[in-house]
């Protein structure tokens, strides 16, 4: 995962940080930390590191039913730091926000929270790991209810945690913007959803991602296409390409083992295939990938070309297929793309 | 056509009164009209400002004994839409202000005021409508008196405790909470009826201005007649001499428009803060007591001068346009003419009375002042039939040439007079129906609060730890009955203990057998305006339980049921923090050893309630006075211009040897005669209006039926104050008359056409 939900919660409209605009986070001159290589604490960097500006937990799980049936679910927490430390009671200046949906080939339901931090509304531990917003939570469990969805699936890790980037360096941009970036892309995922008042039973996978950064963005960029992938043969792929003034493509190689394997920067090759029209957008819904040097040649498709996060900050978040030269599934994110098009 | 004008302008040069009584009529009328528009407009935007900034006021809350930070979070942690906010008062940079701490993330979109969320959020920032003297401060569209801010910052004012939840989804309540319903009526509901009658009030002072307005228009048209036939024989058109004239009159609309408009402001702006204190005290309602200069109340002043210089010349301009060029002015065919029109308008008050009548079946405010609108201007028609028959029948009881004379000749004035008769005769049926009013309501209302008010001390407590203390420190040396009231759906709902005092202070209006013990039981009382308001008798069922018994609770304009105690606990677990005491302990003893409790001794809470009442008719008393003060020169500008007519009635009465002294002194008995006789006629038509005001506007209005109490001083006061109005007015056109030369006189019959 990468640099998708600063904007998010920089443009959230109920999120104060909007108003240091775009242009202040390229500067550290607000006392925020800046992220360093150097390898993780664990496990209290499973936890919350209030000294940066944002942070999130995001899982996102490839399920499919009894009959077949594919769904996606969707769990994110982000936190967002007015200043760079935590304080107790009303006093904290730390905000929490959640996003959860549930996808299927025919319907796709988001939902969003608002909390402040301090109060134990919202949170993260390291140990043992758990991260909340109200009756929203992920553990070994990941639960979420919404209009209309819930979910509540069971995670159990079958491969090993995976730093991205330069062992967990992870650079966005020609510039030098950087976050710390960890990934749990092994995640073995069973349990329950419910989808207009009928509750499924599923299995799948999930991928979780960690990051947390205070400087993110160039100014130039514009919006980004993300995709992380499992493949049948239980390798893994993340991969990302932020639009702006010049793309900058970044991709992590993960074998079945878990080791990662950063790529250079352009090595993925992304081509639009299909646009679908979406909230009144033109967005690609079908990709070809290529990585040479993996013998990678695959196209996705959505699982559901309208898997519209219509919330506070809109955005494209849904379950994929791939086929081709590595047959798989995933999760595909886009953001920036305007209404009239890119 | 500019000699014509010039010619038209150069009356108003020789008459200077008439055209300062024309100004100053229409002046005050548009004052008086503007004024109350002004001050409507006014609270009406403070309504509908209080109505947009505090939207989160239209969410249902959550209520229980004690709401924990930890409370908040476990119910949010169990999934439920709550969003936490900490209330009470507060002194912020010197103003005591109701300080409401909210919780933006948790609330819908839209609910919070808007501003930078950041700063709301980290800033401390305190957002009100008056400038506060602290560095926190920020104005905001909010409604006077109340400030808005982060939760955390009135928790730290405030103490951590939350007041209450906001539900911000349609769900029953989680156990252990009472669920409170959002008011359904806005405050400009509630103050409607307050509004219509200041607005009633306008109308009735600009109809009264009007009065003068015509005559002085009337007098200026017949003593121009001479003139207009000149013009016209010398070629001017009727349309171009009509055009002058409508342009003449559109210049004097548009000069004593602008200064009504500028009076009317003065009105408004002394009135405000008294109209301000009365929505307050009686509504709750925040209304600014400085004045904005809205454009659509002074264009409509100005609109309306136009509009009423135009219906008073309306029926000159008429006669000119019809009159051939060379016929005599003739005063006396008028007159007889006149007898005619009179007749016609007795019938028309004939019927607007049988209107009013008919309009007191239909229920509602409207009808209400419909039925007062007929009444007032039905009894106006009819005036001047009564008074010349009147007249008729004192002449028939006279004897001498000189009384019959008197009375004959005083018949003849009364189509000239009549019109201010007319205005004299509303301004004091006004005055005696308002007063009746005011004055039965001032008596029951305080016999009522001192029943009302039978403990010795009441008290209120920040939090129930304090209210222990305070009971445990209070021992046995006093009975503290607790007392407990919230709002649900716009209804006022009270606990009540069942206690001797109790009984004492709420006598009930109609109640069912042993209603007290019905409280115990599970039954309630409502008040006496949720019973009109929703035709409930004893033996009826409301959403609490049968009704057991009906109170008077004047002042409220809310809807109030009475729980016993215990239900009310149940029903709404609230902190017990209100107490009555039964005790010697003085306040002050009290206020000593608990600072932070609020006490208040009967004498106190009398005072205010009794404040609140004198303020709320402080407004009307004082139109009232204005309507008065209208009424008298409507009449001095008719005798003014009646005197100017007279003179060939009166020059063969002295050429047959009553001295100018003596016929002086019978003109100014004459309109002596007529305004007691008006002052006779106003007390049947004030009563009358005193008894619709009574028993149906107020009813309708507020709620509640009082006994109409008569105040027979009042009546010879402004008896008198008549008279005197009277005789002031009549004593320039007398003392004229009194000094006039001779040979005046003697033109008469010089000129005599």
């Amino acid at each position: 995962m990468n640099v998708k939900a600063i904007a998010l919660i920089l443009m959230a409209a109920a999120v104060p940080a909007s108003g240091q605009g775009f242009a202040g986070l390229g500067s550290d001159a607000e006392g925020f930390e800046i992220p360093r290589p150097g390898p993780f604490d664990f496990p209290a960097d499973h936890g919350p590191h209030p000294a940066f500006r944002i942070e999130w937990w995001y899982v996102t799980a490839n399920l499919t039913a009894a009959d077949g049936t594919e769904y996606g679910a969707q769990w994110t927490l982000f936190r967002s730091a007015l200043a760079p430390h935590e304080a107790e009671g009303w006093a904290s200046p730390q905000i929490w926000l959640g996003h959860a949906a549930l996808t299927s080939a025919t319907r796709h339901l988001a939902a969003e929270k608002l909390a402040r931090g301090g109060i134990g509304q919202a949170g993260a531990t390291a140990d043992p790991f758990e991260a909340w917003i109200d009756d929203w939570d992920l553990s070994d469990r990941m639960v979420a209810r919404g209009e209309g969805f819930a979910y509540d699936l069971a995670l159990s890790a079958t491969g090993p945690i995976v730093a991205q980037g330069d062992g967990g360096y992870s650079v966005k941009s020609a510039a030098g913007q950087a976050s710390r970036y960890y990934s749990q892309p092994f995640y073995a995922a069973s349990g329950v959803v419910e989808l207009d008042g009928r509750r499924i039973p599923v299995t799948g996978t999930a991928w979780m991602d960690r990051e947390w950064s205070s400087q993110p963005l160039a100014g130039d960029q514009t919006g980004w296409d993300w995709f992380s992938l499992s493949f049948d043969d239980g390798a893994r792929l993340m991969g990302f390409r932020l639009r702006g003034a010049g793309d900058f493509v970044s991709a992590t190689w993960i074998a079945a083992d878990g080791r990662p394997e950063p790529q250079p920067p352009g090595a993925l090759r992304l081509t639009p295939l299909r646009r679908a029209t979406v909230a009144g957008r033109e967005m690609p819904v079908e990709w070809r990938l290529e990585l040479p040097a993996k013998g990678l040649d695959i196209t996705t498709r959505a699982l559901n070309d309208h898997a519209w996060n219509a919330l506070s900050v809109p955005y494209w978040e849904g379950p994929i297929r791939a086929e081709g030269s590595h047959p798989g599934h995933g999760y595909l994110e886009m953001t920036g793309y305007g209404e009239a098009g890119r | 056509m500019l000699t014509g004008l010039s010619a038209l302008l150069s009356h108003w040069a020789r008459h200077r009164v008439q055209a300062a009584l024309l100004l100053i009529g229409l002046a005050l009328a548009t004052a008086l009209w503007t004024g109350v528009q002004a001050i409507n407009a006014e609270a009406r935007a403070s309504y509908d400002r209080a109505a947009s900034a505090l939207s989160q006021d239209r969410l249902p809350r959550l209520v229980a004994g004690r709401i924990t930070l930890a409370d908040y979070v476990a119910l949010r942690r169990a999934g439920w839409p709550v969003s936490p906010v900490i209330e009470g008062e507060a002194t912020i940079g010197g103003h005591p202000l109701r300080l409401i701490g909210i919780e933006p993330l948790t609330l819908p979109p839209g609910a919070a005021a808007a501003g930078d969320p950041g700063d709301f959020l980290t800033g401390g920032v305190i957002l009100s409508a008056e400038p506060l003297d602290d560095p926190r401060a920020r104005r905001a569209d909010l409604p006077l008196g109340t400030a808005l801010t982060d939760i955390g910052v009135a928790a730290g004012l405030l103490g951590p405790d939350i007041s209450y939840l906001l539900l911000t989804e349609d769900r029953a309540p989680p156990p252990g909470y009472a669920l409170i319903h959002p008011s359904t009526t806005d405050l400009s509901q509630l103050t409607e009826s307050f509004h219509l009658n200041l607005a009633a009030f306008g109308y009735l002072a600009f109809g009264v201005g009007l009065f003068i307005v015509h005559s002085a228009i009337g007098l200026a048209f017949e003593q121009r007649r001479a003139m207009f036939r000149t013009l016209r024989a010398l070629g001017l058109s009727a349309r171009a001499l009509t055009g002058l004239l409508l342009a003449e009159l559109l210049v004097f609309a548009l000069v004593a428009g602008a200064a009504g408009v500028a009076l009317g402001w003065l009105i408004a702006a002394a009135l405000l803060p008294d109209v301000a204190a009365t929505l307050r005290g009686l509504y709750g309602a925040g209304v600014g007591s400085e004045l904005t200069l809205r454009p659509v109340w002074w264009l409509s002043g100005l609109g309306i001068a136009v509009l009423g210089m135009l219906a008073s010349a309306g029926q000159s301009l008429w006669r000119l346009w019809r009159l051939p060029p060379l016929t005599p002015a003739q005063p006396r065919a008028w007159a007889r003419e006149s007898a005619r029109a009179m007749r016609g308008q007795a019938l028309a008050g004939a019927l607007l009375l049988g209107g009013a009548a008919g309009l007191l079946a239909v229920p509602g405010l409207w009808p209400g002042f419909g039925v007062l609108a007929g009444l007032l201007l039905g009894g106006a028609a009819l005036l001047p039939m009564l008074m010349a028959w009147l007249t008729r029948v004192g002449q028939r009881l006279s004897r001498g040439p000189v009384a019959q004379w008197f009375w004959a000749d005083t018949r003849q004035q009364l189509p000239g007079l009549s019109l201010a008769l007319m205005a004299l005769l509303l301004a004091l049926a006004a005055n005696i129906g308002v007063g009746t009013m005011v004055g039965s309501f001032r008596s029951t209302f305080t016999a009522w609060i001192d029943q009302r008010l039978a403990a010795d001390l009441y008290v209120e407590a920040a939090d129930e730890a304090d209210a222990a203390r305070l009971l445990d420190w209070l021992g046995p040396g006093a009975t503290a009955l607790p007392m407990i009231r919230t709002t649900d759906g716009g209804t006022e709902v009270v606990g009540m203990v069942d206690h001797p005092l109790f009984r004492r202070a709420w006598p009930l209006l109609r109640a069912l057998p042993d209603p007290w013990a019905r409280l115990d039981a599970g039954d309630v009382f409502v008040n006496e305006q949720m019973a009109l308001r929703r035709g409930l008798s004893p033996g009826d069922r409301v959403e609490q339980g049968v009704v057991a018994g009906i109170y008077a609770d004047y002042g409220n304009p809310m809807p109030q049921v009475i729980l016993s105690f215990d239900r009310h606990r149940a029903l709404y677990p609230l902190p017990v923090l209100r107490y009555a005491l039964i005790t010697d302990i003085p306040a002050a003893a009290i206020r000593a050893a608990f600072p932070r409790l609020v006490v208040e001794d009967r004498a106190a809470i009398r005072r205010a309630s009794v404040a609140v009442f004198e303020r709320t008719f402080a407004v009307t008393a004082a139109l009232n006075v204005l309507t008065l003060g209208v009424a008298a020169l409507a009449m001095f500008a008719s005798l003014l211009t009646l005197s100017a007519l007279r003179l060939p009635q009166i020059a063969p009465v002295w050429a047959m040897g009553l001295g100018r002294g003596r016929l002086a002194q019978l003109e100014f008995l004459r309109t002596l005669a007529l305004a007691a006789l008006v002052c006779g006629l106003a007390l049947p038509l004030g009563l009358a209006l005193a008894w619709v005001l009574l028993a149906v506007v107020n009813v309708e209005a507020f709620g509640w039926r009082l006994p109409m109490l008569l105040f027979p001083g009042d009546w010879l006061r402004l008896g008198m104050l008549s008279l005197l109005a009277a005789g002031l007015a009549a004593a320039l056109p007398v003392r004229r008359l009194a000094r006039m030369a001779p040979g005046a006189l003697l033109k008469v019959f010089a000129h005599e056409r």
